[in-house]
């Protein structure tokens, strides 16, 4: 399935929001932005409606860049395309251990 | 090009989308009361509320005064306090400060009348007569720049941020630059974005006002702090996670979108007022809607714009709220609920200005006369007083 789509909000984003319903492992997604560039990426795992995918390689400790700002850092390696979420992102404010 | 509608003109220079009269119980010991009189009377709303008796004085003035700001709010005309006797909110000060206001104001005492029934039969007198004494008031035409709306985004996800609170932020910039007022707040979801909202403080960040946003998201987040809990796990909600929020900083950055990009002016405290200042203002106050809502209506917006990703169906006493769902899935469930659709954003379907152009449309629509989805539906209870202290 090739229409699935995605959206990257800046240039600095290493994450793209999908919004399809019942995207699975392995299915193609086209993220956008909005210049109206695409890309095709592969999933790695299955995501919800609205849920984010990596748009790049992004190393364990690294900060995730979503509207060209940090919400988050990566508690493991993530691929290209591997699903994003409180599995392997924490976020760094509002907690009282940092 | 220029913009009205139609509204009800006050006595003290603000006008009203709405013509109510507000039953007010001074003390959540009074609230039965308050709902026996609004059950039998047309044209009256209660705040009813959970505060009023066995706080600190701090908070105890709090409830005074919010409770007195909904009664000079432009959607009331009139207003019955409903006092038990012995409760620890100024229940004289409420009459007097509405009354002031240029509102006629009633007051029944559920002790001195001697009992409920008695209380009630006052009550529904009173109630009757100050509806019969403001129903017959006529709508003027109105211009755009006495409209003061109050923004706010719930049960958001991740659609919120790229299409619903877009579609805020346009009404927002455009009643900003046609000389109205706009108030945003939800303070918690500042996290992780106060530096883009004190960027665009009036005087910069290191001004006054570009500290004082700082201030209030420290305030909020050592509260958490303070009782040695981590806030995640409370926010983002469950809600949030399930739809593809992962974390604080992410649904903040969404939620502040739909503070459009004009300067803010400057930070009003809970109980504050807009009495005539223009353009984009916090409030600050925290997200949740019981306390948002009452906080937003007693600051004297005539009406809120509420944004949602997963389905907020809820309304406050005396302040329409419109309904803008950024999520196609949930507006097609939840129609009924939710007065615009802006999944079209996210489908392709149309523009964030064209949207935009259909919430202001809607806007002039119901400040002049036309219920929301809510308020046809009566789902309109959600009201709540933000107290500092604990019950004592």
């Amino acid at each position: 399935m090739n229409d699935c789509l995605a959206l990257k909000v800046t240039d600095l984003d290493n994450v793209a929001t999908i919004f399809a319903n019942g995207v699975k492992d392995g299915a193609q997604v086209d993220v956008h932005d909005k210049k109206g560039n695409s890309e095709i990426i592969k999933v790695i795992g299955d995501v919800p409606y609205g849920h984010k995918i990596a748009v790049k390689p992004i190393r364990k400790g690294e900060l995730i860049i979503k509207y060209g700002e940090e919400i988050g850092a990566a508690t493991r390696d993530i691929e290209k395309g591997e699903y994003v979420h409180v599995h392997n992102l924490e976020a760094l404010r509002g907690r009282g251990d940092l | 090009m220029s913009y009205t509608f139609q509204g009800y003109r006050r006595a003290n220079g603000k006008f009203g989308s709405r013509n109510l009269v507000a039953v007010i119980p001074s003390v959540i010991c009074a609230n039965d009361v308050g709902q026996a009189i609004c059950r039998q009377v047309q044209g009256t709303i209660g705040y009813f509320h959970h505060q009023g008796c066995c706080q600190l004085p701090i908070d105890l003035k709090r409830v005074t005064d919010t409770l007195s700001n909904l009664g000079q709010s432009p959607n009331v005309g009139a207003a019955l306090v409903v006092s038990l006797g012995c409760e620890g909110t100024d229940a004289n000060r409420l009459v007097d400060e509405i009354s002031a206001a240029g509102k006629p104001v009633e007051i029944i005492r559920i002790q001195e009348l001697g009992g409920t029934a008695r209380a009630i039969q006052a009550g529904i007198d009173a109630a009757q007569r100050l509806v019969q004494q403001i129903s017959g008031l006529q709508r003027e035409t109105v211009d755009v720049s006495e409209v003061v709306m109050a923004i706010k985004c719930g049960a958001s996800d991740t659609t919120s941020g790229m299409a619903s609170n877009c579609v805020i932020g346009y009404v927002a910039d455009k009643l900003v630059d046609l000389g109205a007022t706009v108030v945003f707040g939800e303070t918690t979801e500042f996290l992780g974005g106060e530096h883009i909202l004190a960027r665009r403080a009036v005087g910069g960040e290191n001004g006054p006002v570009g500290q004082k946003i700082y201030e209030i998201v420290k305030r909020m987040e050592d509260r958490a702090k303070a009782i040695g809990e981590d806030m995640r796990g409370g926010q983002p909600t469950p809600g949030n996670i399930a739809g593809g929020l992962s974390s604080i900083e992410e649904k903040s950055l969404g939620a502040i979108v739909k503070s459009g990009t004009r300067p803010i002016q400057g930070v009003l405290e809970y109980t504050d007022r807009i009495d005539g200042q223009k353009g984009l203002w916090i409030k600050d106050a925290p997200g949740r809607e019981p306390e948002i809502l009452t906080g937003m209506a007693a600051t004297g917006a005539q009406f809120m714009m509420f944004s949602t990703g997963r389905g907020a169906p809820q309304g406050f006493p005396s302040m329409p709220v419109i309904k803008i769902c950024g999520n196609p899935n949930t507006y097609e469930r939840m129609q009924h609920d939710m007065d615009l659709n802006a999944g079209r954003i996210i489908t392709g379907e149309a523009t964030i200005e064209q949207v935009g152009e259909e919430a202001f449309q809607e806007m002039l629509k119901v400040l002049s006369g036309k219920m929301t989805k809510n308020e046809a539906l009566g789902y309109f209870g959600s009201m709540d007083i933000f107290c500092l202290g604990p019950v004592i």
